[in-house]
């Protein structure tokens, strides 16, 4: 089964949050909301799991107690413990405590949250809170689960955490959506959807996303010159150099890079600009 | 050179007074209470707080009734003649709340009953009937009795009110913080995704509070009765039958409030908002004969009112079900609508929202990104 939406439309007053935006979810996959802040990927997973109704368009989604959503910010409560929590969330989805506290377990000892387990949700890191956010979301073992930027502002080894929880809930048949600002980690997902004012600028699997990218990548390792300026942007110490054309450049200098998934992103909202030069809304 | 030290521009204190000033003006509803809160609460209040009870309505039983009726001297207000009743039947008048004073008049002798649970209303009139015994006012030298507070103890009064303001801040301003708990800490949007019914949440929401405030009575008016010596009068079930009629206007009201609120500050000045009047207007100080009668109908209004009348029906005048239906029905009416209201705001909150208007669930009004 597969879940989604289709050419879906919300209008927030004159401010278009998503236009004819389209994605499926794949049962066992992971797949990518990516974009920048205001880009519409919050918007796009309240429409998904049904806290906000689409102006236009479709939805396909399973019933609510086959849902697991983890909120922007965790949605955990300050004033339960880590276990409270956890057991409220799955009295509501209906699991015994018994089958609740199995099935955390591992979960817990893998995120070192055995130690916490009675600690307060207020008190916990904000790390502990996503990967927590994370558990409670997958503990009934949902159909779908959608996952609010799980693991923005937290650590390079919770995010591994967190990553190896949602591997497992794909691994066991969920179909994930998450929605990440980190494009390194979205080239982690089966699927990828690039977001940026509302609309979608590139999907599919990443490696296709980077094979579809138009022309050539250069480095370079001073800044280029002023007329290639919105063709180009800075990637650590060098700089890149986007041709829309396979052809000898008019830039001599700087090496073709073999682009990866940032590059690709980075160049489909240049083409977005390049096409709208006003940014038209 | 001070690092902290400023070279030019405003002084620091200015531009702090300019950002309080800007966040102030954001905040209207705070800004409304300091402006408007002030001059409707003087004016309300200051035309229901009285002690001065003016009229006492007075209900005259017996076989000299019409003689006596057609000379009743002020303060005393003729309300309903009863030429064929009994002694009796003045006491029930008073029990039921019809009156808060009965004189029965016969050949023999005239008795004044004075109801000890109004208070005021009894102090003023024994005040008055001293008074006309000085002047050596015509005719009747009356037996006056003051029943149901026959000591005019002031806690004997104010312990049923008191259970009932407490039942009403346990219900109204804790509850009210409840859902903009949810709000706040973002676990509404995460409730809202849960397989639960709006009524669950509801339900699950009040409950808890239901259960205390119950235990809080019990307390109080074990309290009252142990400590005070307040008598208990009537029948316990139908007190109770009031009390929970009662809570669950309370606990609607403050879930409702909660519901209307972004934060736990506009929470506890809604729950003040809605306090106040009912400490100040439903009887439970001030009389509310001596109210102006355009302060008094706010009284009829609130729930307050209707649970102190109970309250003190019950406990002091062993008032039965029969004198005490209309309270009874009103706080039944009233929870009805409340508890309808705040159960479609949470169905509000907790369906999908429509993106033409503001989402119930964020505190913070601007489209999720």
């Amino acid at each position: 089964m597969s879940w989604g939406v289709s050419e879906v439309g919300v209008r927030f007053g004159r401010v278009r949050a998503l236009d004819g935006v389209s994605m499926d979810v794949a049962d066992g996959q992971v797949t990518a909301v990516v974009g920048g802040d205001g880009s519409g990927k919050s918007t796009l997973l309240h429409v998904i799991v049904g806290l906000l109704d689409a102006n236009v368009g479709e939805v396909r989604r399973p019933p609510p107690h086959q849902v697991g959503y983890s909120a922007a910010g965790s949605g955990i409560y300050p004033d339960l413990s880590v276990e409270e929590n956890l057991l409220f969330s799955a009295a509501a989805y209906g699991l015994s405590p018994a089958d609740a506290r199995a099935r955390a377990e591992p979960f817990l000892d893998r995120m070192d949250l055995t130690g916490a387990r009675h600690r307060l949700g207020g008190q916990l890191s904000g790390g502990m809170r996503q990967k927590l956010g994370v558990v409670r979301a997958m503990l009934h073992r949902p159909a779908l689960l959608v996952l609010d930027e799980p693991t923005t502002g937290i650590d390079p080894v919770s995010r591994a955490d967190a990553w190896w929880l949602i591997s497992l809930a794909a691994a066991e048949g969920a179909a994930v959506v998450l929605a990440t600002t980190y494009v390194e980690e979205a080239q982690r997902a089966a699927s990828v959807l690039l977001l940026e004012n509302g609309r979608v600028l590139a999907s599919g699997p990443p490696a296709d996303i980077v094979e579809g990218l138009p022309g050539e990548v250069r480095s370079l390792s001073s800044r280029p010159p002023a007329g290639e300026a919105a063709r180009s942007w800075r990637r650590g110490r060098s700089w890149r150099l986007w041709s829309p054309e396979r052809e000898p450049s008019q830039v001599d200098e700087g090496e073709p890079v073999v682009p990866d998934l940032n590059d690709a992103v980075v160049v489909a909202s240049l083409r977005r600009d390049l096409a709208e030069p006003s940014g038209a809304e | 050179m001070n690092s902290m030290e400023r070279t030019r521009g405003e002084p620091a204190v200015l531009a702090m007074v300019v950002k309080e000033l800007r966040q102030l003006k954001r905040d209207r509803r705070t800004l409304a209470m300091m402006v408007f809160l002030p001059v409707l609460l003087i004016v309300v209040f200051g035309y229901a707080a009285s002690f001065t009870v003016t009229k006492i309505p007075t209900t005259v039983v017996g076989p000299d009734a019409p003689a006596v009726a057609a000379h009743l001297p002020p303060p005393f207000s003729l309300s309903r003649v009863l030429a064929h009743g009994t002694e009796a039947e003045a006491v029930a008048v008073l029990r039921d709340g019809d009156t808060p004073a009965a004189v029965f008049a016969a050949r023999a002798q005239t008795r004044v009953l004075l109801d000890g649970s109004s208070l005021f209303t009894a102090q003023a009139a024994l005040r008055s009937l001293a008074r006309l015994e000085g002047s050596g006012h015509v005719g009747l030298r009356p037996v006056v009795q003051v029943l149901f507070n026959p000591g005019l103890k002031t806690s004997d009064v104010m312990v049923p009110g008191l259970a009932a303001l407490i039942l009403l801040f346990i219900g109204t301003v804790i509850t009210s913080l409840g859902v903009v708990r949810e709000r706040q800490s973002g676990t509404l949007e995460q409730l809202a995704v849960m397989p639960l019914r709006p009524t669950d949440v509801y339900l699950g929401k009040i409950a808890p509070y239901f259960a205390v405030g119950v235990l809080d009575m019990v307390i109080v008016v074990a309290a009252g009765v142990g400590l005070f010596g307040v008598p208990f009068a009537g029948s316990i079930a139908l007190f109770a039958l009031g009390a929970v009629l009662f809570l669950f206007v309370a606990l609607g009201v403050g879930v409702l409030i909660s519901s209307l609120s972004q934060n736990q500050g506009q929470a506890i000045q809604l729950a003040l908002m809605v306090l106040l009047p009912q400490i100040m207007l439903s009887g439970l100080i001030f009389p509310l004969s001596s109210m102006a009668p355009g302060v008094r109908w706010i009284g009829y209004v609130l729930p307050l009112t209707y649970f102190v009348e109970i309250a003190r029906g019950v406990m002091l005048r062993g008032a039965p079900i029969g004198a005490l239906w209309r309270p009874l029905l009103y706080l039944a009416l009233l929870g009805a609508v409340v508890v309808g209201l705040a159960t479609l705001r949470f169905r509000r909150m907790l369906s999908p929202a429509h993106p033409r208007r503001r989402s119930d669930r964020t505190s913070v009004p601007k489209p999720a990104t």
